[in-house]
């Protein structure tokens, strides 16, 4: 589905991420853990577009995407959320979802100022598949209230849905427990296999619970300082000294 | 029907009984503000698309009215008429000739402060914020000081007289209406939707897939097409224009609107327009001679300015938002203010 080929990071002096080799599966749910600052938040902006990889390849569904522009990559179908929560604030929760389902909509300015026949279907119809998506996270009842009126789990989640109206097949999730007490984010893990299922996606999570990414994910990588330190199932990993020492620190 | 659009359409028939009333009855004067009111408020509408729905903040409109103004006054002149204006040097032989009607001249206008942009504004689109607007900025002078030289097509600094009259009562409030509804079309539409998710958030707004580069240029560019017209109908209403009437000043008056009216708010611009050219000329007494029984001032001129611009500072001191905020006129907004004050009269009972 998606693979990373020595991916490198360099600001200036400063090597975010080194030599990064990631390669994910369709319907997998693959973890990127690690300290803050490890880079990994660097590892989704080098995938989405948002900075252009120093080196290395990143290849989606066998092409190579290395370096397209954001808007071209989410075409593509590699939708995010963000780290720190970044709705549309002047706008409801509905038009937050209807903006992204702007992508596929395939109008032009003219049609759909002039809301023409064609603009009307369609937007009849991204209106019916932005409620429906809605309904299937249970924000249905909330869709026309300012976005950011919601509580802060359900904007996460709103964020979520935000990004499937793209219609993706590879979700990259930045931190999407972040903030959130631990019985919020074993219900968002829940949500997380649930969404996989029903929409067949395939999803990349940054996370740095680790308890939380345990139970979901099939796979994880693990970075600490730019540099992949292990890789492996959640058990290897829980096992794995290198992990250890990054997280707890040793003497 | 519904009760809101019944109340639309009787609205509508106000409105135009309204201004067939003003044009016929009210002093030559009066009207021709009233016109020019209709006229700001394109101009208003224009800007606030680019400042208030795209978030582009843009200092050039000036620029896109003259490239207007300038193209209409020309092509509809008659060639006796240009003559008459080009006695330094004599016009170019093509454009000489040339004389379209007025409909055509004015969408011709439009679309020539639409290249204008593109050619321009486009490669500016790159920068944001403060740096777009002084680049706009500069574009905008770069326009009047070509304007002002090439004698031999636009008679430089003498300006062009006798431009015919054609911005009339009607003119220039179905344009105004047209404006405005072409406005709540656009903005209401799914392309006014990602105008607004790239001024709320580029960064989202580029994740969600949204050519956020052809999204500023699209507003950049119907903005410009509306200043354009705009800028020409303002030739036609005060039949002179000279560079120098369009320097920053103007495009100052339309901000002005703008963010009075409330930024963002299509309701707010045309408030905006009228309140303020309105105002502009109602104020004028304080410009003359007052008799204020204790003292007699003999006439400061400025003054005007100075109550005007307090007045702006008491708006934006109490209404950060304009008189607006990002709001819109809806029947159901107004009989709710009604009905909030009846239950009030009625000791808080509905």
């Amino acid at each position: 589905m998606i693979k990373t080929e020595n991916v490198s990071m360099r600001f200036g002096g400063l090597t975010a991420v080194s030599d990064l080799n990631i390669q994910i599966s369709k319907n997998e749910i693959v973890g990127l853990i690690g300290p803050n600052g490890a880079g990994k938040t660097t590892a989704f902006n080098t995938i989405t577009g948002v900075y252009k990889p120093t080196e290395g390849k990143v290849i989606f569904k066998g092409e190579d995407v290395t370096g397209a522009k954001p808007h071209k990559i989410t075409e593509r179908g590699i939708a995010r959320t963000f780290q720190n929560i970044r709705l549309w604030k002047d706008m409801d929760v509905l038009e937050n979802v209807l903006v992204a389902c702007h992508l596929r909509m395939n109008v032009g300015v003219f049609a759909a100022t002039l809301h023409l026949p064609g603009y009307r279907a369609k937007e009849k119809k991204s209106r019916e598949f932005a409620m429906s998506l809605l309904d299937s996270v249970g924000l249905a009842d909330l869709a026309h209230e300012p976005a950011t009126s919601l509580p802060y789990g359900k904007q996460r989640r709103l964020e979520i849905v935000r990004a499937l109206a793209t219609e993706p097949s590879l979700l990259l999730l930045d931190e999407p427990a972040a903030g959130m007490n631990p019985q919020e984010s074993l219900e968002l893990m829940e949500f997380i296999g649930k969404i996989r299922d029903q929409y067949d996606l395939t999803i990349l999570l940054i996370e740095h619970h680790m308890q939380v990414v345990m139970g979901v994910c099939s796979r994880m990588y693990v970075l600490d300082y730019g540099v992949t330190i292990a890789h492996g199932t959640p058990d290897e990993i829980r096992r794995n000294p290198k992990v250890i020492e990054a997280y707890l620190g040793v003497d | 029907m519904k009760r809101n659009t019944i109340l639309t359409i009787a609205g509508l028939v106000v409105l135009v009984a309204a201004v067939g009333l003003a044009d016929s009855i009210l002093g030559r004067f009066t009207v021709r503000i009233l016109n020019l009111s209709a006229i700001y408020i394109i101009l208003a509408l224009s800007l606030n698309l680019l400042n208030g729905f795209t978030g582009l903040f843009s200092l050039g409109h000036a620029g896109f009215m003259a490239v207007g103004a300038y193209v209409s006054a020309i092509l509809t002149m008659t060639p006796a008429q240009k003559e008459m204006n080009f006695f330094l040097e004599p016009i170019v032989p093509i454009l000489a000739r040339i004389q379209l009607p007025f409909p055509i001249a004015l969408i011709v206008a439009g679309l020539c402060a639409a290249l204008a942009a593109v050619l321009i504004g486009v490669p500016a689109l790159r920068l944001r914020d403060d740096y777009l607007a002084i680049a706009t900025l500069g574009f905008a002078e770069i326009i009047r000081v070509i304007i002002t030289n090439i004698q031999s097509v636009t008679n430089g600094a003498q300006g062009l007289k006798a431009i015919p009259k054609y911005s009339t009562t009607w003119v220039v409030w179905t344009v105004a209406a047209i404006a405005v509804v072409f406005m709540l079309a656009l903005v209401r539409s799914s392309y006014g939707r990602t105008m607004k998710a790239v001024r709320d958030d580029e960064i989202a707004a580029e994740a969600m897939g949204i050519d956020v580069f052809k999204v500023k240029s699209t507003s950049f560019v119907i903005s410009s097409f509306m200043a354009g017209v705009g800028g020409a109908l303002l030739g036609h209403l005060i039949s002179t224009i000279d560079p120098k009437m369009f320097t920053l000043m103007l495009t100052f008056n339309i901000l002005l609107i703008v963010v009075l009216g409330g930024n963002g708010s299509i309701t707010g611009s045309v408030l905006g327009a009228i309140i303020v050219t309105v105002l502009m000329e109602a104020l004028r007494f304080l410009d003359m001679p007052m008799n204020l029984v204790f003292f007699k001032t003999n006439g400061l001129p400025g003054l005007r300015m100075v109550i005007f611009s307090i007045l702006l500072m008491i708006v934006v001191l109490y209404r950060q938002r304009g008189l607006m905020g990002n709001k819109e006129f809806s029947w159901d907004g107004v009989l709710g203010i009604f009905r909030r004050k009846n239950s009030t009269r009625n000791g808080g009972r509905p």
